[in-house]
Parts: structure tokens; sequence; C-alpha cells
């Protein structure tokens, strides 16, 4: 009673969506922190290949609803599921990924349990309230920390007499580690008519079309991005070289996409991915606003820009004052001969 | 046949263009130095709904927004580009709503409207990036949802067909009306105001501005009912004060802090050889790199 819940999102029948590993990652310091046990609810259809894998997050116990329309992904006979199994276990807490599909069950989910959601969080902690007008004390609630207002503030939100305490987080956020391959959890196979009725399956997916990301942009520890100052589709060569020494990934500026540098998925900001890697070296980017909404809240900046006053070099760690062409090589140099 | 639209449409601040001003001292925001626009992704709703307008014949759409009295605005910028009518709600007790209560009030508002075939929302609004208005609503009410949807592709006898945007791909979805609809910015943009509904709906007014405003009109008012924009409280709506406003949002906001204009403590570089290998050095010794 009163755990850490985590919805599993399956992607390609009976793989686990890496935001979700990440989540059961995160939910089991929190379940060690708050001295309660980890629980995960997996929904879909030929299910039984996913179970060692989330067992092995340290999962305590695994709820498993395993019937052929509940893959693909819809959205009632989901929200059912978990609104009757949380009214059951009553958990403190239930995360889910911020991703088209936990966007789209949780605020349903905590709609029916009027429980309140906060979306697309970056950081989840444990921490005390107190209610300034009437003095209450609240222990342990959790801290839903996210971006708000356009990616101007960052607010800490917090439940305090509603539970489950929900929030979504977007993937890449957080760190995914294996506990133990051979971790010992209780695995429940529920009768899934018992939680979803047949009206619940409302809406039918008759089609889909799923492209391969061709990159690995969003979970990639490391960004290397490029923008118009990068000058051409020969020096943005030098970044994929830099990018393939320290096992990273190459992004890029809207202007750089524009002028035909690299192809558009890679395009970090508004209109492009959000990234939050723990290093982002920014190369010959000015920094606008609607580029800095995809990155700002990488762990650790470093701009490579021949003017002093680019506005990105206001959120850097690092700034080199230089030409991409000619801090690039060197960085690739001294790696190669300091990481031996 | 002929359809019932309710098209949900929040007055937002204009988050993308945030200049220094923005930010108060303490950290706050600073609304007034913000444009207030019609939310992005609700004008690409709004044009879905339009075009199952341009398709049905005899098909109607209402607006629906909850916000302060200036948020009329949205209204008419709504009938500027070919909606019917529209509803404000608005209410001091609907303050300081966070998703949960604002779709509370928005889903008593349409019960109070009754009588519709589809609501259509945006995605979400870019004030609060939350996306949950639209599936809230949809659980309020007991309608199945049809998030992130590109385009509605046919609307027959009852059936939609959405083409929706899911995660590494897109997909076609079927469902039967009534149900909710949210739509990303991806989707087509939203037509331009039209001439003709500008030159009809300017004096398009709820009681609140005509009260402010000179009474010269009066007479085209009482003469065309059309141009007199409703306004709704929460007992307009039969709302339980409980579930409205801050009392209705169990998610309370414990701290906010101003990030982008906080320049960060920076070390500056220069391109030499000598530099470039101590900063390499000190990320592989801080495990940055390596
Ligand atoms: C609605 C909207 C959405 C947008 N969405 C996005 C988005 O998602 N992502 C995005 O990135 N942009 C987006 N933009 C565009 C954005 O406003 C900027 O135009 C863009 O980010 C600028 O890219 P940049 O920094 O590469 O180019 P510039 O602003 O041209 O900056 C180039 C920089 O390179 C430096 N430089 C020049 N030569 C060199 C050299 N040899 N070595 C080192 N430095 C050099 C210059 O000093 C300068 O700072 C959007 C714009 C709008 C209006
Ligand atoms: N106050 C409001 N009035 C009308 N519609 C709203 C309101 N708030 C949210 N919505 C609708 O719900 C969508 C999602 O909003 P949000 O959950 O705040 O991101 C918006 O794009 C609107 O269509």
């Amino acid at each position: 009673m009163n755990n850490i819940f985590v919805y599993c999102e399956i992607e390609d029948e009976s793989k686990v969506a890496d935001v979700s590993l990440e989540l059961l990652t995160k939910g089991r310091s929190l379940a060690n922190q708050l001295n309660c046990q980890l629980e995960a609810v997996v929904i879909g259809s030929n299910l039984d290949g996913a179970i060692p894998e989330v067992l092995s997050y340290g999962v305590d116990r695994l709820h498993v609803f395993d019937a052929p329309k509940l893959y693909p992904y819809t959205s009632l006979p989901h929200a059912s599921i978990l609104v009757n199994l949380f009214k059951q276990e009553k958990p403190q807490i239930a995360l889910m990924g911020a991703d088209v599909i936990g966007r789209d069950l949780g605020p349903r989910v905590s709609s029916a349990l009027t429980s309140g959601l906060t979306a697309d969080c970056t950081a989840l902690e444990i921490g005390d309230h107190e209610d300034k007008k009437t003095g209450t004390v609240y222990k342990d609630l959790l801290y839903q920390i996210r971006p708000a207002f356009g990616g101007n503030i960052v607010a800490t939100i917090v439940n305090p007499e509603h539970r489950p305490q929900m929030a979504t987080v977007r993937e890449g956020v957080m760190k995914k580690a294996i506990v133990n391959p051979n971790y010992k959890g209780e695995v429940i196979k529920h009768n899934v008519p018992d939680y979803v009725s047949e009206t619940d399956y409302a809406v039918t997916v008759i089609e889909r079309h799923l492209a391969k990301s061709k990159n690995n942009l969003k979970a990639s520890p490391i960004v290397i991005a490029g923008g118009y100052g990068v000058g051409s589709k020969a020096n943005f060569d030098l970044l994929f070289e830099l990018a393939k020494e320290l096992h990273a990934e190459v992004g890029a500026s809207r202007a750089a996409v524009d002028a035909g540098f690299t192809s558009n998925d890679r395009q970090v900001g508004q209109t492009g991915l959000t990234v939050r890697p723990k290093l982002y070296i920014a190369c010959g980017i000015s920094g606008q606003i609607q580029h800095i909404a995809g990155m700002q809240e990488s762990s650790m900046i470093i701009s490579i820009n021949n003017d002093p006053a680019a506005p990105i070099n206001q959120i850097a760690d690092y700034v080199v004052n230089g030409t991409v062409e000619e801090v690039v090589p060197k960085m690739i140099k001294y790696y190669k001969k300091n990481s031996k | 046949m002929s359809l019932k639209i309710v098209v949900l449409a929040k007055q937002v601040p204009d988050t993308r263009n945030v200049g220094k001003d923005a930010m108060k001292a303490d950290g706050t925001i600073n609304r007034a130095a913000l444009p207030a626009i019609f939310n992005p992704e609700d004008l690409n709703a709004l044009e879905q709904a339009l075009r199952l307008k341009d398709t049905h014949p005899g098909s109607t759409i209402t607006l629906l927004t909850m916000g302060p009295g200036r948020a009329a605005e949205i209204i008419r910028e709504g009938l500027y580009r070919g909606a019917d009518n529209g509803y404000l709600l608005t209410d001091r007790a609907f303050a300081g709503a966070d998703t949960l209560a604002t779709s509370y009030a928005l889903a008593t508002a349409i019960r109070k409207i009754k009588d519709f075939d589809l609501i259509i929302g945006g995605r979400q609004a870019i004030d609060g990036d939350t996306a949950q208005v639209g599936p809230q609503v949809a659980e309020k009410l007991g309608l199945p949802q049809i998030t992130y949807a590109e385009e509605i592709k046919s609307c027959e006898n009852g059936v939609i067909t959405i083409l929706r945007h899911v995660d590494g791909g897109v997909e076609t979805v079927q469902g039967k009306l009534p149900l909710v609809i949210t739509v990303n910015g991806s989707a087509s943009p939203c037509r331009p105001r039209n001439a003709k509904y500008v030159q009809k709906y300017k004096h398009a007014k709820t009681v609140t501005e005509k009260q402010q405003g000179n009474l010269d009109y009066e007479e085209l008012y009482s003469k065309h009912d059309y141009l007199n924009l409703q306004e709704w409280s929460v007992a307009d709506v039969n709302g339980d004060l409980e579930q409205c406003g801050l009392s209705g949002s169990p998610t309370k906001v414990k701290a906010v802090q101003n990030i982008v204009f906080q320049a960060k403590e920076s070390k500056t570089l220069t391109a030499t050889d000598r530099d470039v290998e101590d900063l390499i050095i000190e990320l592989l010794d801080n495990h940055t790199i390596g």
C-alpha cells in the first residue's frame, strides 16, 4: 500500500520504452528514500518477454495486463486499468513518460481520481511543505519540478492533499540503471475484463507508420550542436568527427538546418527537439530564445563562438572565444592525447 | 450530416517573445509586458472545425473560453474567421485554477451547451505547456479522446477518422461521435480573418464590455442579437465552488525560479592550444567526457 507506481510504456509489441526504464530507476531511488516498494504496470499484448527486464530495475511488484486489444495503445482501456488499479492499490506516487502516450493517459487518469498531475517534470525530489495559511506541515511530499511559461521559469509543484501525486517526465532527463538482472519481484497477472469494459474500446487504430529515428539525439548524454557560424557542410563534418570521439550526437540550430549544413531531424529548439544532455557544446550558435528553449536544461554548456557578446555565452559554463574551424580540431587532438 | 462543434480556445500571454522586462525583479511574471494572444494550437483546432463546417453545410461552431473579461477578444477572433457564436466563462471563483479545475469548469459549461457532436481543442497552451485540459475535459464528460491530431480525414455517419501524431510516426484512428479531439501545432494553420465577418462582428461585445464603453450602439444590440456575447459565471453553469479555481486545484505552486535571464558564472577561454587542452583535461577529470 502507498507505494510508488510507474506506468511502463510498450513499444514494438513487447519492448519497454526507455523513458519508462528511466522512471523505474528514479522510482527505485524514491522508494528507497521513502522506505516503500516500487511497483510497475505493463499493459499490452504478448508481454512475457518484457517481464524480466522490468523486474531487473528493482521492481517489487509488477502488474501485468495482457490482452490482444491492449496493443497498440488507445486511451480508454489503459486509463480504465490505471484508474481501477490505483483505486485498489492507493499509490502515493504515480509516474509516466511525458511523451504522446503519457501525456494522453496521465491527464485522463488524474481527472478520474481528481489527483492533480504535473507535466514534463525535469526533476523529482522528496521534501516537506508547509501550507502558509493553515500552518499544516506535510512530510515527504513529491517535489515536481518543471520549466513553465515557455521555459522562462522553473516551478516546483506539490500536491499536499491528493493521492497519487502524479507526474510525467520526458525521455532522457533521468538516467536508467539496472539494479540486479535477477531481482526478485512479484508478478501479478490480472484478468483484463475485470478492469476494462467493452465500451472502452471506443477508438480503434486502423493504420500506423512508425519510422525508426535515425539519430539518438534525445537520449545522448553529450550533444555537439552546430549553428550558422559553422559555415559549411564540410565544417559540419568536423562536428561529426568530434562526436565520434566523444560518443556524442550532433545537433543543429534552425539556421544551420535551413542553410543545408545538416538534416532537419537534428534541429534543437522550440520547433525541434528538446535535449537535456550532460554536456552541450554549442558551436557557432548565437543563442536565440527559440534555440535555448530546447537545450537550456543541459547540465553543462560550452559555447564556441568568435563573438564574445553572443547571447548563448550568458548561459554557458565555458566560453571559448574562437572560431569553430580552429577550436574543434584542437578539441579532437587533445581529447585523443589525454583520454588514453 | 451537419455537425455541432465546440472549440476550446484560450487567451494566453505570448511566451515565445519574452523580453527582459517580462520578468519582475522578484522573479514573477510581469503579465502586462506580454501581449495576450489566441493560443497558437487553438487556432489549428479552429481551422479543423472550420474545414468540417466547409464540408458539412449547416454545421455550427461555438467557441468556449475561460478567462478574464478581456478574453472576449478570443471569441471575436473566432467569429472573424467563421465561428458562429461563443461563450466566455468568467468569474472570480475560476481564478487560480490548475488544469483539473479548468477542465471541471469547461466541462460544466459544455454540459450547459448540451447539444454537440464534437469538442475540439488545441493540444496545449503555451503558458502552461501541459496538454492536460483536453483529455481531462473528455474524462469529465465521459467521452473518448483523440489527442495530437494532425488532420481530420473524414467524418461520415457519426464516425470520424483522424490522422494523429505518435512518438516516432503517425497513425490513423477511428471513433464514434461524440468525442474530444486535441490538435497539434503542426496541423494546417488557421485561415485569416474574413473581411465580411469582421464587418459583421466588430461590435460584438459582452455585457461587461458594453457597460465599460459608451452606449451609442444600444439599438444595434437589441436589433442584432448575434452581437451580444454571452458571459457565464459559476452560478450560470451550476458549478460547484469547491471544484473551481484555487480550491478545486490539487496542485500548488511551491516555488518559482526565473532562469533564462540569470546569467551563469562562466569561464572564458581563448582558442590557444593551452586553453583547449586544459578544458579537455578538466572535462575528463570531472567525468563529463571520457
Ligand atoms: C517561430 C520560430 C521558431 C524557431 N524555432 C527554432 C528552433 O527550434 N531551433 C533553432 O535553433 N532556431 C529556431 N528559430 C530560429 C532562431 O530564432 C534563430 O534564427 C536561430 O536559432 C539562429 O541560429 P544560429 O544561432 O545558428 O545562427 P545565427 O544567429 O546566425 O548565429 C551564428 C553565430 O555563429 C557565430 N559565428 C560565426 N562564424 C563563426 C565561426 N567561424 N566560428 C564560431 N562562431 C561563429 C556568430 O558570432 C553567431 O553568434 C525559430 C524562429 C522562429 C521565429
Ligand atoms: N481557460 C481555457 N479556456 C478554454 N480552453 C482552454 C482553457 N485552458 C485550456 N484550454 C484548452 O485546452 C488545451 C490544452 O491546454 P493546457 O492543458 O493548458 O496545455 C488548450 O489548447 C485549449 O484548447
